[in-house]
């Protein structure tokens, strides 16, 4: 199906007051409508939620950072963190890109499993700098179809720097789908990457897989 | 007061004209954080090579030796006195710019950090509500309407564009600081790049990440640089952002969550 995105209910603007996008899709899931309009309540998300599940990730980060573990320990955790709180399945998809239409669906989940680990590897050692440092949210807003969740990362004797949480529940979870630091954002760095790991491979998803495993 | 020459003022006059105008038409559109422009990539990635070279043979090694000789503190304090040193050519690009504001809060700034702060080893503004805040002439000329142009490579000093690399020349040839005598402007230099070495230092992993872990360090660089700069030229978040939900594969046509 078409993404419901055109839909005026979809937008928390055209709505009465008093009314919220959450409580109209009750509404309509009690009427049995929304199984048959809509596959899923959409946007039940709001920026104040948005900002709270990054408020509790961002928690959860510095914890792990400021653990005092060993590097390995830390990339452990950093994995687990990354499968608890990013819809992992939907940055593997677009990292990929098209070549991800035509590959199998145990290609794509070996892919996902993968892609989750090398991102743990390789973002886990950046995040493992900030060891001391804080990270505040300062603020958050809806763009589009999205949230937006704006925090400054701040560490000793450094340039404070933006990290920005871009948020969405349409996996049917709250999850963070990108993170984009200073403006570099990981969707269109690791497309870049990715996909030229895979050009250098011919096309080849599964040796990809299998490059994908041992980097990072 | 000495008079200017007539064709001088002239000159300037037509100068500020000019200005003028291209201000007139405001700054230039920045192409989306995903745009790669990049003709003569051959040509980049040879200097690429030499660059990764480069830093492989001398500029790590360096910065890592001078790392852990020196302490940190000293190389923190060296990286402000070089930034403080850059405030100057701030100042004249943010009138270039004409944000005054900002002219007043640089002009501030390097006052403070250069007095109280000792010659900028200490950053005592930022604590009073004065941070940096950096421009150059490249913003200068994406301000005035000049468009970005395609993606460069520079030997030594790395990922640019071809107006930021205008901008690279033009400030160095407005730095007021070139105005000084030979001695302190040689301090000034070694200052600089005492500052480069630590900076490699410092931020050392997540260099050595895009130079050596990547396997295509040259795409690596140009995308993050770019992303970087336009982030920088726009002061905020890319508006037409690629959101996978609704474009999972980058074309427009497929809901990876609708069945």
């Amino acid at each position: 199906m078409e993404s419901c995105s055109l839909t005026p209910m979809q937008n928390n603007a055209t709505l009465p007051s008093g009314l919220t996008r959450r409580r109209f899709a009750a509404l309509t899931a009690g009427a049995g409508l929304a199984a048959l309009v809509m596959p899923r309540p959409a946007m039940a998300l709001n920026t104040a939620e948005a900002r709270g599940l990054i408020d509790r990730v961002v928690a959860e980060l510095l914890q792990i950072i400021n653990s005092g573990q060993s590097e390995a320990a830390m990339i452990r955790e950093f994995e687990r963190f990354f499968a608890r709180h990013a819809d992992v399945p939907i940055i593997a998809q677009s990292v990929l890109g098209p070549p991800a239409r035509s590959a199998s669906r145990a290609q794509m989940r070996a892919f996902t499993e993968a892609f989750q680990g090398y991102m743990a590897r390789k973002y886990g050692r950046r995040f493992r700098e900030f060891i001391g440092g804080r990270i505040e949210v300062v603020d958050g807003r809806q763009v589009n179809q999205y949230f937006e969740i704006i925090s400054t990362v701040r560490i000793r004797n450094e340039r404070p720097f933006e990290l920005r949480w871009l948020v969405s529940d349409r996996s049917g979870q709250d999850r963070f789908f990108n993170l984009v630091i200073e403006g570099v954002n990981l969707l269109i760095t690791e497309r870049s990457e990715i996909g030229g790991m895979l050009d250098r491979r011919g096309g080849d998803i599964d040796a990809l897989i299998s490059h994908l495993r041992t980097v990072g | 007061m000495p008079v200017m020459p007539v064709s001088r003022t002239r000159s300037l006059c037509a100068v500020l004209g000019l200005l003028v105008t291209l201000s007139a038409c405001g700054p230039a559109a920045l192409p989306p954080a995903s745009a790669i422009n990049d003709p003569d990539e051959a040509q980049n990635r040879a200097a690429h090579e030499f660059n990764r070279g480069l830093d492989r043979a001398l500029v790590r090694p360096t910065a890592s030796a001078l790392g852990s000789a020196i302490p940190e503190p000293v190389l923190v304090g060296v990286g402000r006195m070089s930034s403080n040193l850059n405030q100057p050519g701030y100042v004249v690009n943010n009138v270039l710019q004409f944000r005054f504001g900002q002219a007043i809060h640089n002009t501030a700034r390097f006052v403070i950090n250069t007095t109280i702060g000792i010659g900028g080893i200490f950053d005592p503004a930022s604590a009073m509500g004065l941070e940096e805040r950096d421009t150059d002439f490249g913003e200068t000329l994406h301000l005035w309407g000049a468009p970005e142009g395609p993606y460069m490579e520079l030997p030594v000093l790395g990922p640019s564009t071809s107006r930021d690399t205008v901008g690279r020349v033009v400030d160095f040839a407005l730095n007021p600081l070139r105005g000084l005598d030979t001695r302190p402007r040689n301090v000034t230099r070694g200052i600089d790049v005492a500052a480069g070495f630590g900076n490699r230092h410092r931020f050392g992993g997540t260099i050595d990440s895009v130079l050596y872990e990547s396997e295509d360090s040259y795409a690596q660089a140009r995308s993050i640089y770019l992303q970087n700069r336009r982030f920088e030229l726009r002061g905020d978040a890319d508006p037409g952002f690629i959101d996978p939900y609704e474009d999972p594969y980058g074309e427009l046509f497929f809901d990876p969550y609708a069945e």
